[in-house]
């Protein structure tokens, strides 16, 4: 039933890579580690430009095993590199059509006027030299020229980790539009846990080229036994409906089940699905609901686990509902003034909350 | 007003048909040489590059002797193209195209090698995951991104066989109309002190070598905007 599997193993220097997972065929997965932890590497396996032992099978067929290993072009893959790779002697409008040329009409199954609209490239594709764009812009081309392969499954290498942080603002509505409108997986690899909090549905965790974690984004994220929970910027990532428009104060309510949260108006009509992330260090708590506080959103949580976090600080992950997490980030004497333990409920007050789509 | 006889337009030719043929041999050779060097791991590529480069160093007139002992009646190449009828090489046409192509040959490889090695792994790898198969590749990506390294390996070819001397003496002798060149017919009319038909044959050369040069240049030059 796993959609892709990865059973990959290879020595490159004295480097190893050596990891197992199973990711789903829906939905975006992270592929999160910092750098040297081989997971550019293990893209490249997964395309074939590294020769890796093991299995690798998508969507039921074998690309690699024992016996079996397909050649590059024969996988039926799109691949985004990080730094955008447009062809230097092509036109703009030749580098989009180079996969989709080379592609059985049959299989040409995203049209090239879809993948124009998604990215925004109707005033690219007329323009001839692909070095006169800038970096995004080349970026948006390379993933285009990617899609109109009609691929089964995508590869991302950090595509935004060589742009500056304009370009990356401006590429990443079109990711995020490309996340709802694609139906193939991709595997998207980044070391920056705000792109992946923002696009991933799965997360897949690399240290030293192993795998220490794979599960789905809001779970992984917020476990404490794991290193993303106690980054800077550690957070738990909520999926929530929009409920209701205050006019008059230019909010909006989002429901998810467990609670309630205000936030700055959004565009999205009734009734659609965003993501929120609410930062631990934007999560204060306190035992007994407050009164007279200006802070809008209150939710009442259980604490599950409390893990000490350096000398001052400590990391508490509570639930919300049935199946939300938060995470609050509070100093030692806090939570022994107050007692707080695992099992306890108590009232998450939350400072602020990151809309991101 | 002209000191040119019939038998110099006659050497003109023969030293824009050796340069021409040998240039195209060249490519055909160089081409999947230079690609072969440019990518390969295997331990004996040093030798292969270093036997490429050899033609450098080593003096004209050396490789032209060589040439004729291993092409002569006694050496293996002359064997073996007797075995195929083919007649023995020294002192003809065929003959001196073999040693233009080997005395040329790092100046069309060299060239063509490092602009495979310029370009790097990544064009391929992303024709690769654009489902072009090998050749695909080499045709649609390599070779075009390694233009401006064709053109200088064709410039620098064509005017090193046009240019070439001690091979050919060595190989090819003075017979007109077969193996006397432009460089050979300089010679002789110098040896003959007929230094007015030398001029003409010398100062065209150096005339018709620079125009070849900057129509490639700038046909070159253009080509790279582009490109890039």
């Amino acid at each position: 039933m796993s959609d892709i599997y990865v059973n990959l193993h290879i020595q490159l220097g004295d480097f190893t890579l050596s990891v197992v997972f199973d990711a789903p065929s829906r939905g975006v997965t992270a592929l999160f580690g910092a750098s040297g932890c081989g997971k550019t590497t293990l893209l490249r396996c997964i395309a074939g430009l590294e020769k890796a032992h093991g299995t690798l099978r998508v969507n039921s067929a074998t690309w690699q095993n024992d016996t079996i290993f397909v050649p590059t072009h024969q996988r039926p893959l799109g691949y985004v590199f990080q730094e955008a790779s447009l062809f230097p002697h092509l036109s703009v409008r030749a580098n989009l059509e180079y996969g989709y040329k080379r592609i059985a009409p049959a299989e040409r199954k995203v049209p090239l006027e879809q993948v124009v609209e998604w990215l925004g490239l109707s005033r690219l594709i007329e323009r001839g030299d692909p070095a006169k764009l800038s970096g995004g812009e080349r970026q948006r081309v390379a993933i285009g020229r990617a899609l109109l392969t009609s691929p089964r499954i995508l590869l991302m290498d950090e595509p935004l980790s060589a742009l500056d942080s304009n370009s990356k603002q401006e590429i990443l509505p079109y990711l995020e539009r490309l996340h709802r409108e694609l139906n193939i997986p991709v595997l998207y690899v980044s070391h920056a846990l705000d792109e992946v909090a923002r696009l991933a549905d799965h997360l897949v965790l690399l240290e030293k080229g192993l795998v220490i974690a794979s599960g789905t984004l809001q779970e992984t994220i917020a476990r404490l036994d794991l290193p993303l929970a106690h980054f800077d910027d550690a957070g738990a990532v909520i999926e929530a409906t929009v409920a209701q428009h205050d006019e008059a104060y230019h909010l909006t309510r989002l429901d998810f089940p467990g609670g309630q949260l205000w936030v700055g108006k959004v565009e999205q009509p009734f009734g659609s699905i965003v993501r929120a992330r609410v930062l631990a260090r934007d999560v204060s708590i306190a035992t007994q609901a407050p009164q007279g506080t200006s802070i809008n959103n209150i939710l009442n949580a259980r604490i599950e686990e409390i893990r000490d976090e350096g000398p001052h600080k400590v990391m508490v992950r509570m639930q919300v509902g049935d199946s939300h997490t938060l995470l609050s980030r509070i100093t030692r004497r806090s939570r022994d003034q107050l007692g707080l333990h695992a099992g306890m409920y108590v009232c998450a007050q939350v400072k602020s909350v990151a809309l991101m789509s | 007003m002209t000191t040119l006889d019939p038998s110099d337009l006659q050497a003109v030719w023969l030293t824009l048909k050796l340069a021409s043929v040998s240039t195209f041999l060249l490519l055909l050779i160089a081409t999947p040489l230079a690609w072969w060097l440019a990518h390969s791991k295997q331990w004996y590529k040093g030798m292969v590059a270093a036997l490429v480069a050899l033609p450098l160093v080593i003096p004209p007139t050396v490789l032209g002797f060589y040439l004729l002992l291993l092409m002569g009646p006694h050496g293996v190449v002359g064997d073996l193209t007797s075995a195929l009828h083919l007649g023995r090489l020294p002192f003809t046409f065929a003959g001196l195209v073999v040693g233009s192509v080997l005395f040329s040959l790092p100046f069309a490889v060299q060239p063509i090698q490092n602009a495979f090695e310029a370009m790097g792994k990544r064009p391929l790898e992303v024709a690769a995951t654009l489902r072009a198969s090998a050749w695909d590749r080499f045709v649609s990506v390599a070779l075009p991104l390694a233009r401006p390294g064709f053109l200088t390996a064709i410039i620098l070819a064509f005017a090193h066989t046009v240019g070439e001397f001690g091979v050919v003496l060595m190989l090819g002798g003075n017979i007109p109309g077969e193996t006397r060149v432009l460089s050979v017919a300089i010679y002789n009319h110098v040896e003959a002190m007929e230094y007015s038909a030398a001029h003409w044959l010398a100062g065209g050369m150096v005339l018709f070598s620079f125009v070849v040069l900057l129509a490639l240049y700038l046909a070159g030059g253009k080509s790279w905007k582009v490109a890039q």
